[in-house]
């Protein structure tokens, strides 16, 4: 899968899961100062990173994506 | 601590079987409507059990999505109970310092749903799929805690649990944390919100609920002699108090005083009530006195009055024993139904407006009073609403538990 077709399925999680708007989901943002994605939410982003690419995040690597691209890259480099 | 410190009522919200906010509610309260309707959904079948009252509005219209995701029902209604009532009451305009904002917000169950919806994840997908957000969406104090950040308050945020009667105990420590001068605006209430099979085979176990499946609107029924129990409800009310010089200073709107308030235990069993409502006499009595009025002063109670048979008429006994027999008094859980948690402060909204607007809403479905003896005695408001002068009220409020609260109302 593409980095555009991730950022695309990772766009619709965080629209889902916290309403943020796909528009706004680009690479240079963070998570937490841009988007207002708490900690819990990121939990949740997680799961539902599993379930839309196959790619379990480890909560250690979780506490490392800090931005939408960080993100995009680890689902990038672990996916099947 | 001074009860002579003027506590006034400022704002009111609501969402409820009858409607989705205040003014729905009470026009449909006094055109005689029930918020009771069937179950249709296949579960519900070998229940015995099968009345609802479900909200007039689903909270989803209410409320943006996103937001409502990561609150349980109890505390959606909560929320949307509480911003009407803070808007209504106009005080988070008014500049007031957030640290002199309390919440107290009640609940009879806590986040049921959630509890039980996420134990379901837990059982088909693994500990793993259980949301994050399942502790905070439980939690008894989630619906108090989510009212504090919605409206601001820094003040203290507070969550009694006492059953049915945990609204009416909200707004009796609301009462307390000004009169303590711990806050100088504190919004209180009650929420709940726990249509669900689990709750509802709970109660049908223990022969509290109405079975009058086909006839759900004449199934709740509080002092007719055909009662059979409760009907669960679903909702949440909420008041502003204030202090009422500040209240007066700021031109805001006072709807009615709350003068006085008490609580007491039974002390007698842990669901049945005192079957003389001692208890709730105790409670009563004590209220009025706090309020420094006596038992004729009172021209109205809006009652708890549950629709079951032993209930009814040890509430009955006690408004009789603890304020005579010429109050006027309404059971409106006969059109609600019974919103646990959330009662004592829907009622309390009914019975601010009853003064405000000088009337008393009717006990639906009283068609043959019960023969106990206070029933017979007391003068029961039935069939229409009765246009009346009054100066004040009390609603009381009665929890598994044995819990009793009474609280005083009377004219701004």
């Amino acid at each position: 899968m593409s980095r555009e077709d991730i950022q695309t399925g990772l766009a619709e999680i965080l629209e889902e899961v916290a309403g943020v708007t796909p528009a706004d989901a680009t690479p240079e943002k963070s998570f937490t100062d841009d988007l207002d994605v708490d900690s819990l939410s990121m939990v949740e982003i997680a799961t539902a990173v599993e379930d839309k690419f196959g790619v379990a995040i480890p909560d250690d690597e979780l506490a490392n994506i800090k931005t939408v691209g960080d993100a995009i890259s680890f689902i990038e480099k672990n996916q099947g | 601590m001074s009860t002579s410190t003027d506590v006034v009522v400022t704002g009111l919200g609501a969402t409820t079987p009858l409607g989705g906010d205040v003014t729905s509610t009470w026009e449909a309260l006094l055109a005689g409507r029930s918020g009771v309707s069937r179950i249709t959904e296949d579960w519900i079948k070998e229940f015995p059990a099968q009345l609802v009252a479900r909200l007039a509005q689903e909270p989803a219209d209410q409320i943006d999505r996103v937001r409502a995701r990561r609150l349980d029902r109890s505390q959606q209604v909560a929320v949307i109970a509480a911003e009407e009532a803070w808007r209504h009451s106009g005080a988070g305009d008014a500049g007031v310092d957030p640290l002199r904002i309390a919440v107290v917000i009640g609940t009879g169950i806590g986040g049921a749903l959630t509890l039980l919806g996420q134990d379901d994840v837990l059982e088909e997908k693994g500990p793993k799929r259980v949301s994050p957000f399942t502790i905070p969406m439980l939690m008894p104090n989630g619906p108090a805690a989510a009212v504090g950040l919605a409206i601001g308050a820094k003040g203290g945020v507070h969550a009694p649990v006492s059953a049915c009667a945990s609204g009416a105990e909200a707004i009796r420590w609301g009462l307390d944390l000004i009169r303590f001068d711990r806050a100088d605006v504190v919004l209180v209430g009650g929420t709940e919100a726990c249509v669900h099979p689990l709750p509802m085979a709970g109660f049908a176990a223990m022969r509290a609920m109405s079975t009058r499946n086909d006839e759900p609107e004449r199934a709740s029924r509080p002092f007719d002699k055909g009662r059979d129990g409760f009907v669960l409800g679903e909702g949440a009310a909420c008041i502003v108090l204030e202090r009422g010089d500040a209240a007066r200073a700021r031109g805001a709107r006072i709807h009615a005083r709350l003068a006085g308030a008490a609580g007491t235990a039974d002390g007698y069993d842990l669901v049945a009530p005192h079957p003389e409502g001692e208890g709730a006499a105790r409670a009563i009595t004590a209220a009025l006195r706090d309020a420094g009025l006596s038992p004729s002063d009172i021209q109205h109670v809006n009652a708890h009055a549950t629709s079951t048979p032993v209930g009814d008429t040890a509430e009955a006994a006690a408004i009789r024993s603890s304020l005579g027999e010429h109050v006027l008094v309404s059971a409106t859980k006969s059109q609600t139904g019974h919103l646990l948690g959330a009662a004592g402060a829907l009622e309390s909204v009914f019975t601010i407006l009853a003064l405000r607007e000088q009337i008393v809403p009717a006990t639906a479905n009283l068609e043959d009073p019960d023969d106990d003896a206070a029933v017979q005695a007391l003068d029961i408001v039935r069939n229409e609403p009765r246009r009346t002068s009054l100066t004040a009220a009390v609603n009381d409020s009665f929890g598994f538990g044995g819990h009793n609260i009474a609280l005083v109302f009377t004219t701004a």
